[in-house]
């Protein structure tokens, strides 16, 4: 008896406390940068394509709405031919963004991705990919890596010696 | 049977083997890099360290590379030893110091050893802040990618490029931590086994430059157990596809045929698959628009087969089914081979000799240990090349037995090759000209397709005086014959290799009567006989007709309509014979995958599948019969097996209903039934009813990714996975996760091991056969059939007649083969068109190296073709390569006319 007063008491008192209701839309909700939500690909400092197609992201979504395919340019930098997410089938788990290598794929604080037709939300490359480096800022994966890739020559990466002269051994 | 104690337990185990091959067995997972199955310890990566005790007392024992260490009895070891995985995971820490940051770009990621290695090691964070040492890479031609960062030093290509396919040009530079492996300059890799250093390295270094074109994980491949269909040797592989596309072929071990190795043409010549010449609709010439949809197809055949007097034209780079089928369709008396009548008859007498059961035919492994081979008219690294890489490993056989003598053991690999220095085994080669494997030969003669035949019909008499002699002798001849008969006497598991290339039934027979000779009734001689085609051997034994027979009945009148299945009668004999073939038919109805000139002349043209878009049954050159299964669903439907289509024809033209048309196994038995001689060829694999715990066998692995986007472009609903009633596999990931029976295998992964490496796991002893027993039903009998005649086909010493040469055809393992020429690499690495003669007759012509000569044969057509000047071809032999493109439409055996081109 007592506890049931005191539900209703509390619950009165609720009545003269700060609304966590807002007002959306007219009034828009403040959401933390680490927050899941739309999934967009960015681009390195220069600006180039940070995905390398390297599939770890679709191999790691749970329920494999991720599919690409990779392709080269004239200088041997991978990027994806196509990228598609099928977001009527994701999660928003963040696992594809765990397991990129290169920052490229990341969750961004927007949910606002309704649609009257399922079809709609299926984002291609053009889509996903945006003109920023996202939450990231400053990463290039072609210069930690050893691959050359028209980002820099053999040798000049971060951390990395010349190359090695083969003909040392001749006298 | 030795005991040995692994941390505490024991194991029984088979002695002589090493540590590292015995703890893998036993399923230990031991991380190794250098060791290799079939090439051996070298012991040079000190990543498989063990510690090994002296006694069950010991307790500090001491560590040793367990790939260097023979298996004893009473041994104590252990693999969990702290310090012993101490050791191993900083091995790979060191390894790592200067390992590019490289997997997410790298094609080895997902299926690589190092990565696999380094998890099973337990090497997870980077400590070593200096910098990284890093190389230039080197263009190595179409088929491999460089990429030399990624190097861990194993030694494992050079070894295999070097030490075991005899290449040249692949090496190791400079010295201490900056060793280099690649060519001496950048350059076209020229041996013809350079694909499998991208499964060879274990690391990055060396990958397949045409997956790279279409870039797929190999966790997100549709795999399926295949047979390559590029030369009559049959070697087991692996094709993955995605999204619609062949991707890659990879080795599918099979330790009665390639083992762990296939040869470029085989690894790479699977782009015909993908090619924008694939015929996509079945078109009606006659009809406008000519591509029609099944319905109408469908009554065009009811009234042409109905009506016609139908004959079906088999081939032997189809499937025994899509034959069978054929040959149901139109009767077994209307069924011809679609081979010239040379062919056939080469073909007869290679049956007649392996179904008298007087010799035994060799697997490709038995032909790896033969320690006296004789090669009668075969380049085998064109015509066979996996024949010519296991015969590399032949020749190597009898000096290693030597060091085994003195105690080093046969996994040595290093001790053995520094025994053996260059010494070899016996192999000697009568061929026209200079081949591949004259470098590794005790003697090679250049001489004519005659004078081959005259040699082994010499060296069978000499060995048995109641065979065949020759009449008029040259002492040259006789005491070469002699020379090579005592040697092959002597040999405890000669070996006779011949073959179809030259088109010569005397060397057939010719080796027929060495092996008749060596032979005994407990103790039968090896002879291998190399045929044209992948079934070629099928398609003969089903015993039909020739091509030659089915245009005298054309031209007779007695048929109107022709069945071609697969094949292009163009390939098949002079041009102007199969264009009075084709003048002669009311109806050509072709099917076949590819646009050709048959095609061309088609009425009606119908889209079937390549190997990778159907399920069939091929026989290999020893007889073996073995199931390639489909790969994939095609998305255009009209790409169906060539048995499908056919065995639904029936319905128009024997009254057979639609619900009868029957299953692939239904097929094979009905043909078991029919011919006998296939008995054995319905079990290669088990029943498309088979079912493990009640479940069918994924042809993707666990990981494959994408399945609720690949398709949403289209439809974001998904559709229903395609299902397969044909065979046990599914088309998707589900299924049963454990080990499938060998001939269902549809690609290599074990827990921890992604690589191709987790073939260990497989075999049920490793380096051994898989478990259940390696795949592929002998069909030949071992047991002597017929009396054991020797075989008369003696002719005279060959001498060249004045303006008149013999054509020699010179086979290309780039180039010579139908399908495998529309991979861009392998047509790049085509020859192109050319006349080889030799010097003297090149003098007498007044022809220097490159001058047009033309050609005539049998005053029909005229070819100009650059001269090869070649020293080794006898006079009056001119050498043409064989089928490439350009120079098809020869009757062969031919004889030609040449002439200096007026300029
Ligand atoms: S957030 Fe999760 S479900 Fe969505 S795409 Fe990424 S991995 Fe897949
Ligand atoms: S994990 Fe990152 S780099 Fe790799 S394919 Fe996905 S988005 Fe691209
Ligand atoms: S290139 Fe590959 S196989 Fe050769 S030494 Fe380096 S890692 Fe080993
Ligand atoms: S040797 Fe013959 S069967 Fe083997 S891979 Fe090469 S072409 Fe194919
Ligand atoms: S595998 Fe034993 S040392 Fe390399």
């Amino acid at each position: 008896m007592i506890s049931i007063l005191r539900t209703i008491g509390l619950t009165f008192l609720h009545m003269f406390r700060k609304r966590e209701t807002i007002q959306y839309p007219e009034e828009k909700v403040v959401l933390h940068p680490r927050w899941r939500g739309r999934i967009v690909l960015t681009r390195d400092p220069d600006m180039g394509e940070r995905c390398v197609g390297c599939y770890l992201c679709a191999a790691a979504c749970p329920v494999d709405c991720i599919s690409l395919q990779a392709t080269e340019d004239e200088n041997g930098r991978r990027y994806p031919e196509f990228f598609r997410i099928n977001f009527s089938r994701c999660i928003f788990c963040g696992y594809c963004e765990e397991a990129c290598p290169t920052y490229a794929i990341q969750l961004i604080p927007d949910f606002e991705m309704a649609e009257y037709d399922r079809q709609n939300l299926v984002y291609e490359k053009e889509d996903l990919l945006i003109n920023s480096e996202g939450k990231y800022p400053g990463y290039n994966y072609y210069k930690v890596a050893g691959l050359a890739a028209g980002i820099k020559a053999k040798g000049e990466g971060d951390n990395e010696e010349p190359p090695v002269d083969i003909h040392s051994l001749l006298p | 049977m030795a005991a040995i104690y692994i941390d505490g337990k024991a194991y029984e185990v088979t002695p002589g083997k090493n540590l590292l091959e015995t703890c893998l067995t036993l399923g230990f997972n031991l991380p190794y890099f250098c060791w290799h199955p079939a090439m051996g310890s070298v012991g040079a990566c000190r990543q498989c360290a063990i510690k090994l005790f002296k006694d069950e007392q010991d307790t500090n024992g001491r560590l040793v590379m367990s790939c260097m260490e023979s298996v004893r009895d009473n041994m104590y070891l252990s693999v969990n030893d702290p310090i012993a995985k101490a050791f191993r995971s900083q091995v790979i820490e060191w390894l790592m110091t200067n390992h590019p940051h490289d997997c997410a770009v790298c094609d080895e990621g997902g299926s690589c050893h190092l990565q696999d290695m380094t998890v099973m090691t337990g090497h997870t964070y980077r400590r070593f802040q200096y910098k990284k040492r890093t190389y230039k890479n080197q263009y190595l031609g179409p088929f491999i990618n460089h990429e030399m960062n990624r190097c861990i030093q194993c030694y494992r290509c050079v070894r295999f490029y070097k030490d075991y396919a005899g290449g040249k040009d692949l090496d190791v530079f400079a010295a201490h931590d900056h060793v280099y492996f690649g060519r001496a300059q950048d350059g076209i890799l020229e041996n013809e086994f350079s694909g499998n250093l991208a499964e060879v390295c274990p690391t990055g270094v060396f990958t397949d430059k045409t997956l790279k074109e279409h870039y797929t994980r190999k966790w997100d491949m549709t795999m399926a157990p295949s047979i390559c269909q590029h030369c009559s040797l049959g070697c087991n592989i692996i094709a993955g596809e995605r999204y619609g596309e062949l991707r890659q072929i990879t080795n599918r071990f099979n330790g009665e045929v390639n083992g762990y190795f296939i040869c470029d043409r085989g690894r790479f010549g699977y782009e015909f698959v993908n090619s924008i010449n694939r015929i996509q609709q079945p078109l009606i010439r006659s009809k406008i628009p000519d591509a029609t949809d099944k319905q109408s197809l469908y009554n065009h055949l009811t009234e042409t087969l109905s009506n016609n007097k139908v004959i079906g034209i088999g081939s032997p780079r189809a499937s025994l089914e899509s034959n069978f089928a054929l040959m149901q369709l139109v009767g077994k008396e209307n069924f011809y081979q679609g081979i010239s009548e040379n062919e056939a008859q080469l073909m007869r007498t290679v049956l007649s000799t392996v179904n008298s059961g007087h010799i035994h035919t060799p697997t490709l492994k038995e032909t790896e240990s033969a320690d006296a081979v004789l090669i009668l008219g075969e380049d085998l690294t064109n015509s066979a090349p996996r024949l010519a890489l296991a015969l590399r490993q032949a020749v190597q056989k009898k000096p290693f037995e030597n060091a085994q003598q003195i105690n080093i053991p046969s996994w040595h690999d290093a001790a053995l090759r520094e025994f053996a220095q260059q010494e070899k085994g016996a192999l000697f080669i009568a061929y026209p000209t200079q081949t591949k494997l004259d470098e590794i030969a005790s003697d090679s003669r250049y001489i004519s397709p005659d004078d081959i035949a005259r040699l082994g019909f010499a060296i069978a008499n000499y060995l048995n005086n109641t065979a065949p002699a020759l009449g008029d002798m040259d002492d040259d001849t006789l005491t070469l014959a002699r020379h090579i008969a005592d040697i092959l006497k002597k040999a405890e598991r000669p070996l006779i290799i011949c073959g179809t290339s030259l088109c010569s039934e005397a060397i057939l027979k010719a080796a027929s009567n060495i092996a008749f000779a060596l032979g005994t009734e407990d103790k039968k001689a090896s002879l291998c006989f190399v045929v044209p085609e992948c079934n070629s051997m099928g398609l003969a034994m089903m015993q039909a007709p020739s091509l030659n027979r089915a245009a005298e009945v054309l031209k007779k009148g007695e048929a109107d309509t022709v069945i071609i299945v697969e094949n292009d009668l163009y390939r098949r004999g002079a041009k102007k014979d199969i264009d009075s073939f084709f003048n002669h038919c009311k109806q050509l109805i072709v099917l076949d995958h590819l646009h050709n000139d048959t095609t061309n002349q088609a009425n009606v043209l119908i889209p079937v599948g390549t190997f990778a878009e159907a399920d069939g049954t091929i026989v290999n050159n020893e007889g073996r019969a073995q199931c390639f299964f489909q790969v994939f669903m095609p998305k255009n439907e009209n790409l169906r097996e060539s048995w499908r289509w056919l065995d639904e024809f029936r319905q128009f033209k024997n009254g057979v209903s639609r619900e009868d048309l029957t299953t692939p196994d239904d097929l094979m038995a009905e043909m078991v039934e029919l011919m006998p001689q296939f008995k054995g060829a319905e079990t290669v694999a088990p029943p498309a009813d088979f079912r493990i715990a009640g479940q069918k066998i994924p042809r993707e692995p666990h990981r494959y990714s994408g399945r609720t986007a690949m398709l949403a472009n289209i439809n974001v609903s998904e559709p229903k996975p395609p299902e397969d009633p044909d065979s046990a596999l599914s088309y998707t990931m589900e299924g049963y996760k454990g080990m499938p029976p060998a001939p269902l295998i549809p690609f290599y992964w074990a827990p921890g091991w992604n690589s191709v490496q987790s073939l260990n796991k497989y075999q049920a002893e490793v380096g051994g056969p898989l478990h259940g027993g390696d795949p592929g039903k002998r069909l030949f009998p071992e047991n002597a059939v017929t009396e054991n005649a020797f075989l008369n086909n003696i002719s005279p010493a060959f001498k060249p007649s004045p303006g008149e040469w013999l054509l020699v055809p010179l086979p290309h393992i780039f180039g010579s083969e139908e399908l495998s020429i529309y991979t861009p690499g392998i047509a790049q690495r085509s020859p192109r068109p050319y006349i080889a003669i030799n010097k003297h007759d090149a003098a007498n012509l007044n022809i220097s190296e490159n001058d047009i000569m033309q050609m005539q044969i049998k005053d029909q057509y005229y070819y100009d073709l650059p001269a090869k000047i070649n020293d080794e071809l006898p006079n009056g032999l001119a050498g043409i390569p064989f089928n490439i493109p350009g120079l098809g439409g020869i009757d062969w055996p031919a004889t030609g006319i040449l002439t200096k081109a007026a300029i």
